[in-house]
């Protein structure tokens, strides 16, 4: 589903070594600059491929741990259509996973490393993830605000200049726009519905508004390595700029429900052509950030729980795997030849 | 930790007529499983009619360092493409 902030720790570009680097860096960056894409096996300087290490395996890690709030509704969803709905979404964010942990190790690093930081808590995803879904209309609010800043986020890194991390995310936007429909939908529907529903839907706005505004990270201010990002075309736009173009599509949309934004100053500007909002409160983001949230501790809980349950299963198949290869001998070809 | 699963790459026939374009890569124990896996994650929506997993060890590339020496032969042969013969107006047909 998304991620967010992710350029918010780690490598800088450091001193380069010598007049060789300093020459390959120079024609890295022209190339950058020519809108070239850089593909796995192209010399890269650390730095870059630190960062896009560290930014395509929190973007993984968010799409995994995106499935619980939402898995957590299978079972409880209202109708069958709900349910088939909410299956092929949380399986799609599963897929978005994949395809993101297989960008990240074309630059060097392994799918086990990753899964691994992840469960051991080191690795950082989207904070939208450590908080409850307590009622259906979360899951309405959760499609329609959260995959709404994720696709705002990640139009933009289809056009990122790693070629790897830029093809999934082209794939992953293709995807991403029926999340959003569908979480409307409901938002619709409960809007339209009895007064406990309406009421439902309004509480599920107000306990998600915020954190959605937050999903696209710190204010530009304090946002240290937009500069870096920037320059390697990883990241195209800041924070806040993308946080505005969010909050303009959004509110017509809110209007449309006739639900009402949590923010009591929220106001249209004639003269910027924009919606301002009040404040957001940094200390909350925070807070869930270095884990204090309502769920972090449950969502790798869970994560845990779920890698233990499989355990057999993996096992069983490298052993029928490696049995097999004994028998038959390089047997890879039950296939048939291409 | 355990290893990993041997890496496969993937190749997708989006349509009859077609050819199997690379899609990605994924984990597999073994071949049927990389096969089910391809299915699973590339084509949720009827993306393909026929998938190719190849194991990423067996792909043999070129080398992006050796690139100009590798592809310069062709670049001065503009005679190979139609464009570089003019041929009257008046000439139909070809
Ligand atoms: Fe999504
Ligand atoms: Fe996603």
């Amino acid at each position: 589903m998304y991620t967010q902030a992710l350029d918010s720790s780690g490598a800088e570009p450091g001193s380069p070594a010598s007049a060789g680097e300093v020459e390959r860096e120079r024609r890295f960056q022209e190339r950058i600059d020519r809108d070239e894409k850089i593909e796995p096996k192209d010399w890269m300087p650390q730095a870059y491929r630190q960062t896009l290490i560290r930014q395509i395996a929190q973007h993984a890690h968010s799409e995994i741990v995106g499935m619980l709030p939402e898995g957590n509704w299978i079972t409880r969803a209202p109708t069958l259509r709900r349910k088939a709905v909410l299956i092929a979404k949380v399986q799609d964010e599963g897929g978005h996973g994949m395809y993101l942990y297989s960008a990240a190790e074309t630059l060097g690093v392994s799918r086990g490393e990753l899964i691994e930081q992840l469960l051991a808590g080191r690795a950082k995803y989207s904070s939208i993830f450590n908080y409850p879904t307590l009622t259906w209309a979360d899951i309405g609010a959760i499609g329609w605000l959260v995959d709404g800043a994720a696709i705002m986020n990640q139009i933009p890194l289809c056009r990122c200049s790693y070629g790897p991390y830029a093809r999934a995310m082209v794939r992953i936007c293709k995807e991403e726009s029926f999340h959003q429909r569908q979480g409307y939908e409901i938002m619709l529907t409960l809007a339209r519905g009895t007064g406990a529903q309406r009421e439902m839907a309004q509480d599920a706005l107000n306990r998600w508004w915020w954190p959605s505004l937050m999903m696209f990270g710190p204010g530009d201010a304090e946002s240290v390595h937009t500069a870096h990002s920037m320059r390697w075309k990883i990241k195209r736009f800041s924070n806040d700029e993308l946080r505005q173009r969010f909050i303009d599509l959004t509110v017509p949309q809110a209007q449309f429900l006739d639900l009402a934004i949590p923010d009591p100053v929220l106001r249209w500007d004639e003269a910027a052509q924009h919606f301002i909002t009040g404040p957001i409160d940094w200390s909350e983001f925070q807070t869930v950030l270095k884990g204090h949230g309502p769920c972090n501790r449950e969502r790798l809980g869970a994560r845990r729980a779920a890698h233990e349950a499989g355990r057999w299963v993996r096992e069983a198949a490298a052993a029928y795997a490696d049995k097999h290869r004994d028998r038959v001998g390089g047997a890879e070809r039950h296939v048939q030849t291409v | 930790m355990n290893e990993d699963w041997v890496l496969y790459e993937v190749f997708i026939r989006a349509r009859s007529g077609l050819e199997h374009k690379h899609v990605g890569s994924l984990h597999a124990a073994d071949a049927r499983m990389a096969l089910e896996h391809a299915r699973d994650t590339y084509t949720r929506r009827q993306e393909g009619v026929s998938i190719w997993v190849v194991r990423s060890s067996e792909i043999i590339a070129s080398d992006p360092e050796e690139a100009d020496a590798l592809f310069e032969p062709a670049r001065d042969k503009v005679y190979r493409h139609p464009t570089f013969y003019s041929i009257p107006d008046d000439v139909k047909n070809i």
